[in-house]
């Protein structure tokens, strides 16, 4: 009994998560997926139409704009969040004095949840409350910031929000990622009087490529999934300008009576993850394999 | 362990089912959950108390409803539906061709509700010729609030056509006043988008446009006129309007800094509560042009198994609709009974012209159900329209892109 216990353990533990994981992920997939084939509105029905969902959803231009602000505010959130990360990383790796208290300091946005992010950052946007009006009551009456009740520019308060939010994040990361670079290596190479930017650029962020990867993927699935931030902050206003395929999908699942569409969205927002994490699991696996 | 758990709970079970002598059950889910509105119900659940009820409360707050109907959904899907749900409008028969909504005929022929209520809203309340709902209260949507003191101050009268609203709107917008207070968010477009339309077409053109969704009045000149409308109006708005809260608009109209607001009835609450008065402090008026835009209030009964539960639905149905109900409830929440036979005397002067204009429109068949507040169309229909609506109110799109957006996202909403 003990013999077989002990040889058997790890699968009888994990068995439960297993199984739990099997139905809740991707057994609701597969659901989804069904769902999203048949005209289902207020309540799920099963009879299988074809992708007629898929092409409502393709028709329509709301849809559209949550594509495009996803790539807009995926592209920029992601990258403007792993450059400054990096950049307050070695600023951070410069064995400056209190770098704990700072590291604390930039870390801090993490700990607030979106929402407290988003209302935040709706008051200090708001044109008659926050910086506008402040700037404005400095005598700088002509200057004008209303980026977030601008339909054209409102995807660019929830970047800026999000970075604020994430970068800190990243800058841990990153921050990790230097200190396990080989000091030798390093001390090799100031020998070698190589200037500091050259010792940067050609050994340490090379060999931290690992963290990059892994940067990418938690910052890639935070923008794909991004829906409190949206809500709390400009509500997918003014108009639809800020919708994001998250938003829409909540829409038309719960304020619409639309389960189908909702469904059919939620299909291609997986797709999309699939787009950037098969690659990833790709190369993992192959790595391991090699 | 697990088998004296099961004789427990079957225990239980036989309690409980010896007791059943028919003694009445209402299981409520509604959302009305702030200040006013809670009172409200509390008025319903004292009578329902009083006449041998067992009341049991399931409120939902949260997202106007969406947080509710998502409850309602899984409980449906359980088999287990509440007794009697807050519903309106076609909500209602998108539930009964689920197939999940009870008949309350009985009630409603012993009470001999198809006399006191107007035709069209009765219309609402049955499920292919059976009752199926019971209704609470008529809003009325399409006001138009007024500060007195504003209007009075630029020698502006109350406006009867859009033309008179654009000229009154310079005027003010000329002395420094917001000419229109107003909320951008999505619903508060539509609700604005409704009564242009209402007073541009006409009743009949609303009908075709917004209920029927008839492609041809989508798409006409008379369709452009109102999104033409739409952009005016855009210029009469503060820039800082993006998101705002229906309340605080309101407050706008209140302290003097903006004239108007366009936005049903329960704005009135907000004044009320600020404790101005009707008439002196604030005016209402029906939006520019004919008709009448009800928002009604109702609950649904549901499919329930067991003779207290239908003997409480039974009761339920019949106070909501009693004469003394309607008028308690309505007193609290600003809005007025959906019968019509029940006095005024206590209700304000902007619920006694709202009263007057339902029996007026209703005879005249202009009395018609508001497309932006979900009694005109089904939740994707109206969803698709307001969309168009908010994006071109909060862009530089054409009236002419707006027609045509509008009959696309209508055509690609079944």
């Amino acid at each position: 009994m003990s013999e077989w216990l002990e040889n058997h353990l790890p699968k009888v533990v994990l068995a439960p998560s297993f199984i739990a994981v099997l139905i809740f992920v991707y057994g609701f997939i597969g659901w989804t997926a069904w769902v999203s084939l048949t005209r289902s509105k207020l309540l799920p029905k099963y009879e299988i139409k074809g992708f007629i969902q898929y092409e409502r959803l393709f028709d329509s231009p709301r849809w559209d704009t949550a594509i495009n602000n996803l790539y807009i505010f995926g592209a920029l959130f992601i990258v403007i969040a792993m450059v400054l990360g990096l950049l307050l990383a070695i600023l951070l790796d410069q064995k400056i004095r209190v770098e704990g208290a700072i590291r604390t300091i930039y870390l801090y946005p993490m700990a607030l949840s979106m929402i407290v992010t988003g209302t935040a950052w709706k008051w200090i946007l708001n044109p008659g409350l926050g910086i506008e009006s402040m700037v404005q009551g400095w005598g700088f009456t002509n200057f004008e910031f209303d980026w977030l009740v601008n339909p054209d520019y409102a995807i660019y308060t929830i970047v800026m929000a999000a970075i604020w939010q994430s970068s800190g994040f990243v800058m841990a990361l990153f921050l990790a990622g230097l200190r396990s670079v080989d000091g030798e290596i390093i001390k090799a190479a100031q020998v070698d009087g190589i200037p500091t930017w050259r010792i940067y650029t050609a050994i340490i962020i090379p060999s931290m490529a690992p963290i990059f990867l892994s940067a990418f993927i938690v910052l890639a699935h935070l923008a794909i999934k991004s829906f409190d931030l949206v809500i709390a902050l400009t509500g997918g206003g003014p108009g639809y300008a800020t919708d994001l395929p998250a938003t829409y999908m909540y829409a038309m699942a719960f304020s619409r009576g639309d389960i189908g569409q909702a469904a059919s969205s939620a299909m291609i927002m997986m797709l999309v993850v699939f787009a950037i994490v098969v690659p990833y699991l790709y190369s993992e696996l192959r790595a391991k394999n090699d | 362990m697990k088998r004296f758990a099961f004789a427990t709970v079957s225990t239980i079970a036989i309690a409980a089912g010896s007791s059943v002598v028919a003694e009445p059950q209402a299981e409520v889910l509604h959302w009305w959950t702030s200040g006013g509105e809670a009172k409200s119900v509390a008025v319903l659940q004292e009578e329902f108390a009083s006449n041998g009820g067992t009341w049991t409360d399931m409120p939902v707050a949260g997202g106007g409803g969406d947080a509710a109907m998502t409850a309602l959904r899984a409980r449906v899907l359980a088999g287990n539906a509440p007794t009697a749900v807050q519903l309106k409008g076609p909500a209602i028969q998108e539930w009964y061709e689920e197939g999940v909504l009870a008949d309350i005929s009985s009630v409603a022929e012993a009470e001999g509700w198809a006399d006191v209520l107007p035709a069209s809203i009765a219309g609402h309340m049955k499920c292919e010729g059976t009752w199926c709902a019971a209704p609470v209260n008529v809003h009325r949507v399409d006001w138009i609030w007024a500060n007195a003191d504003v209007l009075a101050a630029n020698g502006i009268e109350m406006p009867t056509t859009w033309d008179e609203f654009n000229a009154a709107a310079d005027k003010l917008q000329a002395a420094g006043v917001i000419p229109l207070a107003h909320g951008g968010q999505a619903w508060q477009d539509a609700t604005v988008f409704e009564t242009v339309v209402l007073g541009i077409g006409g009743p009949e053109f609303f009908q075709k446009a917004l209920v029927d969704l008839d492609p041809e009045a989508l798409t006409s000149d008379t369709m452009v006129q109102a999104f033409d409308q739409m952009r005016t109006l855009r210029g009469y708005v503060d820039e800082n309007f993006s998101g705002r809260d229906w309340n605080l608009a309101t407050a706008m109209v209140m302290n003097g800094e903006a004239a108007f607001q366009i936005m049903g009835d329960w704005a009135k609450g907000e004044f009320l509560a600020a404790g101005k008065t009707p008439g002196e402090d604030f005016l209402c008026a029906s939006t520019p042009g004919d008709g009448y835009l009800y928002n009604v209030d109702s609950f649904a009964m549901f499919d329930v198994d067991g003779d207290d539960k239908k003997a409480g639905q039974d009761l339920l149905a019949k106070l909501i609709v009693a004469p003394n109900f309607q008028k308690v409830f309505n007193l609290n929440k600003g809005s007025i009974p959906a019968r019509t036979d029940v006095g005024l005397d206590d209700f304000d002067i902007c619920a006694n012209l709202s009263a007057e204009d339902m029996g007026a429109t209703s005879a005249s068949g202009s009395l018609l159900p508001s497309y932006a507040h979900g009694m005109a169309l089904r939740g994707s229909q109206a969803g698709a329209i307001t969309d168009v609506v908010t994006a071109h109110f909060n862009s530089d799109m054409s009236s002419a892109d707006a027609v045509q957006q509008l009959a696309d996202a209508v055509a690609n909403s079944y």
